[in-house]
């Protein structure tokens, strides 16, 4: 065994250098490390600049807008009529339709999102799982178009018959509810993708643990393993969340255009994505007052979109366990 | 070997995982309320053996087993047997210790809780935590997470744990080798009093612990490529002093392993 005092005395005599130090005529060598580094550099801050360029020109675009229009008119009026004769600039039926249509989305991707997570990650065989996770992930590979059309014209119509069946109930032919629908099946593998992550995650020793004294695999499931990766599986709910708020073409095609300021998910609704799209896609001429309407909604998104994501992060570090 | 009935008995205990057998023909008495340690080298297969008692190798999809373990006389491997049955009267402490992200007091109350306990909680919790001789050192913070602690305390809490369901055999697998030697200390003056009520099987690959604490021990060891075989079973004052077996004497002196 070594002793202490010996290892002490070699440390403090330095050892003398093997290396040279790079002198004036070695530029060429050190030359293509330097490229390497400022080219590696430049493309990992073009993304930063991208965002940058993005909430500035939001920023800079909505400041106009609110020139004209009041902040408080913007964030508590419940008319949004900014195409009409008679304009209102309320963005709260936009806001409704957002949530009523992704609140609806959670509805349907967090039971079947964490049910799946549960399956896969505690209860399939090994051959299953490698069979059904990438059937699943296809889910996510579907262009959002093809659910905006498959929302309006397959689940549309069956909704519209189950709806002939029940009095006082009646949808519309661009309703929430079918958006909704098919948008919890658009976000759910990523809620279970995320979710299964998180629980295979943990230790195998908790799961054993709890064997050990009894449990069942759902009582393992239920109070080990869902527990532990609960800050993931919040964070994948979050996420999802903010997912279902960005997305576009499934609530352009399938919820309508009407600013209706409701929770009711048989009418046409117009969310504030499908918002933007109307007027970018339109006749509104640039600059107008009308355009400018966009930017105030699209940073109204951003805000919402970012605020969700922040949460996310902080859930994930506030709560996360850390094992050995 | 002797006069009273033993609690655990292996007949003719055959492990395989997939086609590789991995232990062969093991057939052990194992007396109640005593402790009977397993020795032997590095991948003999000790935990898997002891991983047979509470059907925990049933977790591992490619394990198969042939022969018996009989557990007060019944086959714990009879089909109709509920393995989470078996978990409750033959209760487990893992190599690292391994509480679950809870509180302290939530750690212990976890397998009442599954198995449906009806009654004064805190008192078997408290109870609980007093046998595993670590009430004095947490019995003010019971709501602070168990990770909290140290080593040594986290694997007293696991075995705090493991007595909450009142089984009758507690398996401990390697339960100090994470573990530094004031706890480990600790551990075995616990396990030396917890033989009075409980039947300690332990897995150890450290021969002095086995000879410090233990009653009676079993060598195994692999013969030819991987399939171990207990080589010799016996009180363990006789393995240590006079083994009958050759290798098992080159084991113990340090001969190999």
């Amino acid at each position: 065994m070594a002793q202490p005092d010996i290892s002490l005395e070699r440390a403090a005599a330095p050892a003398p250098s093997r290396f040279r130090l790079p002198g004036p005529g070695q530029w060429k060598k050190y030359l293509p490390e330097r490229i390497i580094k400022a080219v590696l550099f430049l493309c990992s801050i073009v993304s930063i600049f991208t965002t940058i360029g993005i909430v500035s020109v939001l920023i800079f675009e909505a400041a106009l807008f609110f020139q004209e229009v009041s902040i408080f008119e913007f964030l508590t009026g419940t008319k949004w009529t900014p195409l009409f004769a008679s304009k209102h600039f309320g963005i709260l039926p936009l806001v409704t339709g957002t949530l009523l249509t992704s609140i609806g989305a959670m509805f349907v991707a967090l039971p079947l999102g964490l049910l799946s997570a549960i399956y896969l990650s505690e209860y399939a065989p090994d051959r299953v799982r490698r069979a059904l996770k990438p059937i699943l992930e296809v889910l996510a590979g579907i262009p959002t178009v093809v659910y905006g059309y498959f929302a309006l014209l397959f689940v549309t119509p069956i909704l519209r018959n189950i709806a002939d069946q029940i009095p006082f109930i009646e949808i519309s032919v661009f309703n929430g509810l079918s958006a909704s629908i098919v948008m919890g099946i658009m976000i759910l593998p990523m809620v279970s993708s995320l979710s299964e992550d998180a629980m295979r995650s943990v230790p195998r020793s908790l799961r054993e643990g709890a064997y050990a004294l009894g449990s069942t695999k759902l009582e393992v499931s239920t109070r080990v393993v869902i527990p532990a990766a609960l800050s993931g599986i919040v964070a994948a709910f979050i996420l999802s969340m903010s997912r279902a708020i960005g997305e576009t073409m499934i609530v352009t095609v399938a919820a309508g255009q009407n600013p209706n300021f409701t929770f009711n998910p048989f009418v046409p609704i117009e969310t504030m994505t499908a918002y933007i799209v109307q007027v970018s896609m339109g006749d509104t001429p640039t600059g107008t007052l009308e355009f400018k309407t966009i930017f105030a909604v699209g940073l109204s998104l951003f805000v919402i979109t970012l605020g969700m994501n922040l949460l996310s992060q902080f859930v994930v570090r506030r709560f996360r366990e850390v094992y050995e | 070997m002797a006069a009273v009935e033993p609690i655990i008995r292996t007949r003719d205990l055959n492990v395989y995982y997939g086609p590789t057998m991995v232990i062969n023909g093991v057939t052990m008495d194992m007396e109640p309320n005593r402790i009977t340690a397993i020795i032997g080298p590095s991948g003999s297969g000790k935990s898997t053996l002891l991983r047979c008692f509470n059907r925990m190798n049933d977790l591992i999809p490619t394990f198969r087993l042939t022969g018996e373990v009989l557990f007060d006389g019944q086959n714990l491997y009879a089909s109709g047997v509920d393995p989470t049955e078996i978990r409750y009267q033959i209760g487990m402490v893992f190599q690292r210790p391994n509480p679950f992200p809870k509180s302290i007091f939530d750690n212990v109350a976890f397998g009442p809780r599954v198995n449906g306990f009806k009654g004064d909680l805190p008192g078997l919790v408290e109870q609980s935590i007093r046998r595993a001789a670590l009430w004095d050192e947490v019995k003010d913070r019971l709501k602070e997470s168990a990770l909290s602690l140290s080593g040594g305390q986290q694997q007293r809490l696991c075995i705090a744990r493991a007595l909450a369901v009142e089984p009758r055999v507690i398996l401990m697998d390697e339960p100090c080798s994470a573990l530094d030697p004031i706890s480990t200390l600790a551990i075995e003056e616990l396990m030396r009093e917890l033989s009075r009520q409980y039947s300690i099987v332990i897995v150890t690959h450290n021969m002095q612990q086995a000879a410090r604490v233990s009653d009676f021990t079993a060598f195994l060891t692999p013969q030819g490529d991987k399939t171990s075989e207990l080589i010799e079973y016996g009180e363990t004052r006789q393995i240590f002093t006079t083994p009958k077996d050759e290798r098992t004497e080159a084991y113990i002196t340090g001969r190999f392993g």
